[in-house]
């Protein structure tokens, strides 16, 4: 009897250790240990960075001792206060594109939330097969080094003195910048009407510039306004041109009878640094069919950007507005090292694209 | 004893700040009250003499009204005009104007009294314009219902102007700052420096000769095998130059604002 109950207990035990281990989700790790496909390989991988277990995405890639971790952390996490430091890796999405015994190919779409919108991130990961476990092939040196030295930075800086409190009204102020719009197209989308143009400060000193539009009906009434919010480049340089977008979602343009443009500008502090270099800027179709507009930004001064923004505005064969994209980098601009952006250009519009200017926009986290 | 009915009697006009008498007729005591556009006073008078009216209650110009009251009440009206001009209000817009644009500073002047009372009577106000280089210029213009104005031309070389307004012993003075305009004859010019080219500008100046200020945005512009690149660089000591990257032939262009330069053609490392 003693005997029996003896086995009885151990049998038990067993069993709910057996059960704790299922609903502890053993299975899934002892599956996750061994990723048996090339994109299940990536996706776990992509699990554990999406929950920033850092050391056990880590040990997913099969050239762990080529890539430095902080790098591999930093490729994925951001790093300089850069866009990709306040963002979130919501979701992804991963498909096959090609595969051997040995190795394969597999693409990943990343999305990420951010304090400005979705962002995604589209990569071709090589993936390895080591003795039946498959395992991501991770880029070496993804983060560029900058060699130590000094640059000198002696552009132009302004500060403004207003009229105080205790001035008589009358006395003398500093007036506001003067700027213009010198283009202005409102376009008929699916979804929206969309109103494109540019704006120039034609002063001698920095502007803060917004753009405003309100859309009237036939009897003058507005009908809605809205104003450039990001689609625009707010601090103006003297004669620097910006361009700027306007949208309102839900318009139709046949119920508009006019549109009543306001530029706002006023006096800000600013510095003619840094100076940004916009490089190898052409229109390509990207992995996933789009048209977009492509190019490397360089920051030819040395202070690091942290985030950078491109604005692009595209012209027909008569030079006028027809289109203006913008687009956020997730990565922040290291003095002199080259960083791709690519913003999306709708494909009616591509096609009618006969030029295209681009400026680039940004936010720091502090101003030295 | 009680007050009988009585009647008042004031000038039809008065000087702002003069102390005048306005006469009553009736007998005993009663409450006078002056009522004007930013005074209201109350006090016992005697009826059937001169109610005397102080110079600090009619500092303000225009209508007053005089009441007093005993057993019934009567008022009288009266206007109070403002004395000599001797202040003046002076603005003149904008305080940073491109050179050579007509008509382009406006200098308007308001004139006062010394109560700070509009002076709305015929007058005249003197104005006067000191440029940075040059002699002084100097005209009158009539001030109607208490302003005088005059608009005047942008000189053609840059610096500050003081323009100046007087009328009696005051005088008010503003500076206008004239700032070069537009750039004209844009012109680039580049040069290797390994294997990056140099391109650089220029003295930038407008049609008049004067320089650009520094931070002035020139946009380079340049279209190669590789694609197009853009670098906005500002104007520095009249110059701004970029190094941009090259490869093979390249069209280089150069703008400020709307204003655009000469286009140069480069091959590639030559």
């Amino acid at each position: 009897m003693g005997k029996v109950l003896a086995v009885c207990i151990v049998l038990l035990t067993i069993l709910f250790v057996a059960i704790a281990w299922f609903q502890s989700g053993g299975v899934e790790r002892h599956r996750m240990s061994a990723a048996r496909t090339p994109e299940e390989a990536v996706r776990l991988m992509l699990t554990d960075a999406q929950s920033r277990k850092w050391d056990d995405a880590y040990s997913r890639l099969a050239n762990a001792t080529d890539v430095n971790k902080s790098d591999f952390i930093h490729d994925l996490a951001g790093s300089n206060g850069s866009l990709r430091t306040y963002a979130g890796l919501e979701n992804f999405d991963v498909w096959g594109l090609r595969k051997d015994d040995r190795q394969a190919t597999v693409r990943a779409k990343l999305h990420y939330s951010t304090a400005v919108g979705p962002l995604d991130d589209v990569r071709d990961i090589k993936v390895q097969n080591t003795g039946g476990t498959w395992k991501v092939i991770w880029p070496a040196n993804t983060g560029t080094k900058l060699p130590p030295q000094v640059i000198p930075v002696n552009y132009l800086r302004w500060d403004v003195i207003n009229r105080g409190a205790g001035d008589e009204w009358g006395v003398e102020n500093v007036d506001g910048p003067q700027v213009r719009i010198v283009s202005m197209n409102a376009l008929q989308r699916p979804d929206r009407i969309v109103i494109v143009g540019e704006i120039v400060n034609e002063d001698t000193v920095p502007a803060y510039v917004n753009v405003s539009a309100t859309l009237l009906d036939a009897n003058q009434n507005p009908i809605a306004q809205e104003t450039s919010f990001d689609k625009i480049s707010h601090t103006l340089l003297p004669k620097q041109v910006s361009p700027y977008r306007i949208d309102f979602p839900g318009m139709r343009l046949d119920k508009i009878k006019s549109v009543r443009m306001d530029p706002k500008a006023m006096l800000v502090p600013a510095s003619a640094d840094p100076v940004i270099a916009i490089n190898q800027q052409r229109i390509e179709t990207d992995p996933l069919g789009r048209k977009v507009l492509r190019g490397e930004l360089v920051d030819q001064s040395g202070q690091i950007v942290n985030i950078p923004h491109v604005l692009a505005s595209y012209y027909d064969a008569n030079g006028k507005v027809i289109w203006v994209s913008d687009g956020y980098v997730d990565q922040e601009l290291l003095p002199q090292v080259p960083v791709a952006f690519a913003v999306d250009v709708p494909d009616d519009v591509a096609a009618k694209v006969h030029n295209y200017h681009v400026v680039v926009n940004y936010y720091q986290n502090s101003h030295s | 004893m009680s007050a009988s009915a009585a009647d008042l009697r004031a000038p039809a006009q008065v000087a702002a700040g003069g102390g005048f008498t306005i006469a009553s007729s009736g007998s005993g005591e009663a409450t006078f009250y002056l009522i004007g556009p930013a005074q209201v006073s109350k006090r016992k008078v005697q009826l059937g003499g001169d109610i005397a009216v102080q110079g600090d209650e009619i500092e303000h110009a225009g209508r007053y009204t005089a009441i007093v009251c005993a057993s019934e009440c009567s008022s009288t009206h009266f206007f109070v005009h403002p004395v000599e001009a001797s202040r003046l209000s002076f603005l003149v817009h904008p305080s940073r104007v491109p050179v050579s644009q007509p008509n382009a500073i406006s200098a308007v002047a308001f004139v006062f009294d010394k109560f700070y009372n509009l002076v709305t009577g015929p007058g005249s106000v003197d104005f006067k314009v000191i440029p940075k280089d040059g002699h002084e210029i100097s005209a009158s213009r009539p001030s109607e219902n208490g302003v005088a104005w005059v608009r005047l031309t942008s000189a053609r070389q840059e610096g500050p102007t003081k323009i100046g307004a007087s009328v009696g012993k005051t005088s008010e003075l503003r500076v206008v700052q004239q700032v070069a305009s537009e750039a004209c004859n844009l012109r680039i010019k580049s040069s290797w420096t390994g294997k990056q080219l140099r391109v650089e500008t220029d003295p930038v100046k407008d049609c008049s000769g004067n320089k650009v200020p520094d931070g002035t945005v020139i946009s380079f512009t340049t279209v190669d095998t590789k694609g197009k690149t853009t670098v906005d660089a500002p104007v520095k000591r009249g110059i701004a130059k970029v190094e941009i990257p090259v490869s093979g032939n390249a069209r280089i262009t150069a703008a400020s604002g709307v204003v655009t330069g000469n286009e140069l053609r480069v091959g590639g490392g030559q």
